[in-house]
């Protein structure tokens, strides 16, 4: 799969889009499988508005338990869709615990500015199209899969 | 794609044999041309498609077949419940019963243009359109679960449009045995503010002018006239489907081994028909296109009030209105026998030919409108069920051009602004929220509409009536 260009990274953790004709491929990485998740969501906010352009104002608390990582991936960028849809938020800051299987969530965020946010598209859903976690050789974490909008 | 992989039937239809796991044969529709350039995927999930159990006949992709989730988008599907039968949400899709209907107007073309510019503006400012965007209708949890078992006959009973409308719609505006008990307390949540938006991507209200007649009699039959105008409606079930879709979706996946199902690919995600998760995603999903139903129908009604201001003459009478998001139980012919069928349309058009005794009788003897979207720069199709599309795949058609470019590839190379611009020089006017959105939608995107119409026409599976172009674009 292309990567797309304009990856943003930090140090060791980063995110960016991978190629889907239809939809797009959101992907996180990390020195840890939280860093990895929170970089994950990122890329999901990447997909509606500037990421830099959400002022981190408003807390919400998400918590999803699911038998494996991807499934718990899914799981947590799903809460976050419903939590901006239900909210009419955006996010722009994460953290992420994991305890073997569960996971705590906090995202920061603010309430939609038409205007100022100019967002391009809902995202409906994650899906389970190359959906992957895992740790690669150098010991740096990826998790990423495909959202539909 | 690799065209040694088929055997040719015809010239647009090409046969994978079956082979390793596969039930049945896998068949896409489609020209040399347009297999050709279809994403290799495409290959890869019509052939584990018909890997599924139950599956009747054959795998089918239309000629806008592209990589979907677990199924092709394109894909059609039938499924024999008595023979262990399944039903997939990857098969159905996020926007469940996401699909189009187009509105006669009874206006002509320079009705339109003398008021184009306030026309855009007041849709604009009325259809709630892109992210965040609310309705103004607010449904507590009694109504919405009325909305979802009522869907567009609801909405009439609420006073959004007229008995008549009900007539035009698939199903005559509600599907039975809905179940909103099997829809999640968040799904409804989700949906609460949502009743009667646009949302957002490849969603538009779009008035359009028919620009060519293809068929004369069928059109006149559907009351279409070169140089008339209507006004196209493309969406779904909002935060609702979505939400019903992303739960189904895992539980069908996590559950798959209970049931022995054995799937190439975890999207592939299903229950048997005859179990309690493939009944309960039933009853959800057909809540769901009741909720697309009432959505659409809503938004109709918005409509009608921007025309009674601008355009008191307007008479806003549906023509048709299509799912093409959904799984649903018809009656096939298989080996010369009438046969109830799971019929599973990701991204595809029921199409009954002439004479079936669920088109509306006033169009019956023309066969069922079928409504292609095209994009807000180019064009869109109105076409007819034909009688040979029943045997070719159980009366279904295509339902759109198909992207041919990602979203960020098309946002990188056009400029929203640019592409508002460009189309006003064409005299199409758009209004969206959203400048990116816009680019990421802008024409250059899609492939071509009318070689998938033309491929559609050739394959036998419908007949074109009538092309339309857009006057007047509210994207989400």
């Amino acid at each position: 799969m292309k990567k797309a260009r304009g990856v943003r990274k930090r140090g060791e953790s980063g995110w960016e889009h991978f190629h889907h004709v239809a939809d797009i491929g959101v992907r996180g990485f990390g020195q840890t499988r939280e860093q990895a998740f929170e970089q994950t969501a990122l890329a999901l906010i990447a997909v509606i508005t500037k990421p830099q352009l959400v002022r981190p104002e408003t807390l919400v608390e998400v918590s999803c338990e699911e038998p494996d990582d991807e499934f718990l991936l899914t799981a947590w960028l799903n809460a976050l869709i419903y939590e901006m849809a239900q909210r009419r938020m955006l996010f722009s800051r994460f953290q992420v615990t994991i305890v073997e299987h569960a996971l705590q969530g906090r995202a920061w965020g603010e309430q939609v500015d038409v205007q100022r946010h100019k967002p391009a598209v809902e995202v409906k859903g994650a899906t389970l199209t190359a959906l992957s976690v895992g740790q690669q050789a150098d010991g740096r974490w990826v998790a990423q899969c495909v959202v539909d909008v | 794609m690799n065209l040694d992989l088929f055997t040719r039937h015809s010239e647009y239809e090409w046969e994978i044999a079956p082979r390793g796991a596969m039930r049945v044969p896998a068949r896409i529709f489609g020209s040399e041309e347009l297999i050709r350039e279809m994403d290799q995927k495409v290959y890869e999930q019509v052939t584990n498609v018909a890997t599924l159990p139950g599956i009747v006949k054959a795998a089918y992709a239309m000629p806008d077949a592209h990589w979907g989730y677990g199924f092709p988008i394109g894909g059609v599907a039938a499924f024999d419940p008595d023979q262990g039968g399944v039903v997939s949400a990857g098969g159905v899709g996020f926007d469940i019963s996401c699909g189009v209907r187009t509105i006669l107007l009874n206006l002509t073309v320079d009705d339109i243009l003398a008021h184009q510019k306030e026309l855009a503006e007041m849709l604009a400012c009325t259809i709630p359109a892109g992210v965040g965007s609310t309705g103004k209708l607010r449904l507590g949890s009694g109504e919405m679960d009325d909305m979802l078992a009522g869907g567009a006959r609801w909405a009439v009973g609420r006073g959004y449009g007229s008995k008549q409308d009900l007539e035009r719609i698939e199903e005559q505006g509600m599907i039975a045995d809905a179940r909103p008990d099997e829809v999640s307390a968040q799904a409804k949540k989700r949906q609460r503010d949502e009743m009667g938006t646009l949302g957002s991507g490849n969603h538009y209200l779009e008035i359009q002018q028919v620009a060519d007649v293809y068929d004369a009699a069928t059109a006149e039959l559907y009351g279409l006239r070169l140089g008339d105008v209507v006004l196209s409606i493309h969406c779904g079930s909002r935060g609702l489907g979505h939400q019903i879709g992303t739960e189904f979706l895992k539980e069908m996946a996590k559950s798959a081994g209970r049931y022995g199902l054995v799937l190439p690919d975890r999207e592939l995600a299903c229950s048997p028909i005859n179990s309690p998760h493939g009944q309960s995603y039933l009853g959800a999903m057909r809540a769901a296109i009741n909720c697309a139903l009432a959505n659409r129908q809503i938004l109709t009604h918005l409509t009608r009030q921007v025309f009674e201001r601008l355009l008191p003459r307007a008479r806003l009478e549906l023509l048709y209105d299509v799912s093409h998001n959904t799984c649903k139980v018809e009656e096939h012919q298989v080996d010369g026998r009438p046969q109830r069928l799971y019929i599973h349309r990701k991204g595809a058009t029921r199409a009954y030919g002439p004479g079936h005794p669920d088109i509306p009788i006033e169009l019956r003897q023309a066969g069922q409108p079928v409504l292609i979207g095209g994009t807000m720069g180019t064009e869109s199709y109105i076409l007819a069920g034909s009688r040979g599309s029943e045997a070719k795949a159980f009366s279904s058609a295509c339902h759109g051009a198909g992207r041919s470019m990602s979203r960020r590839t098309a946002s990188k190379r056009y400029r929203g602004r640019q592409v508002i611009d460009e189309l006003a020089g064409r005299g199409i006017l758009i209004r969206s929220p959203s400048s990116r959105g816009v680019a990421e939608e802008a024409p250059g995107a899609y492939k071509d509409v009318s070689a998938v119409v033309e491929a559609t026409e050739a394959a036998g599976l419908a007949r074109k009536v009538a092309r339309v172009e857009p006057l007047v674009c509210i994207k989400g």
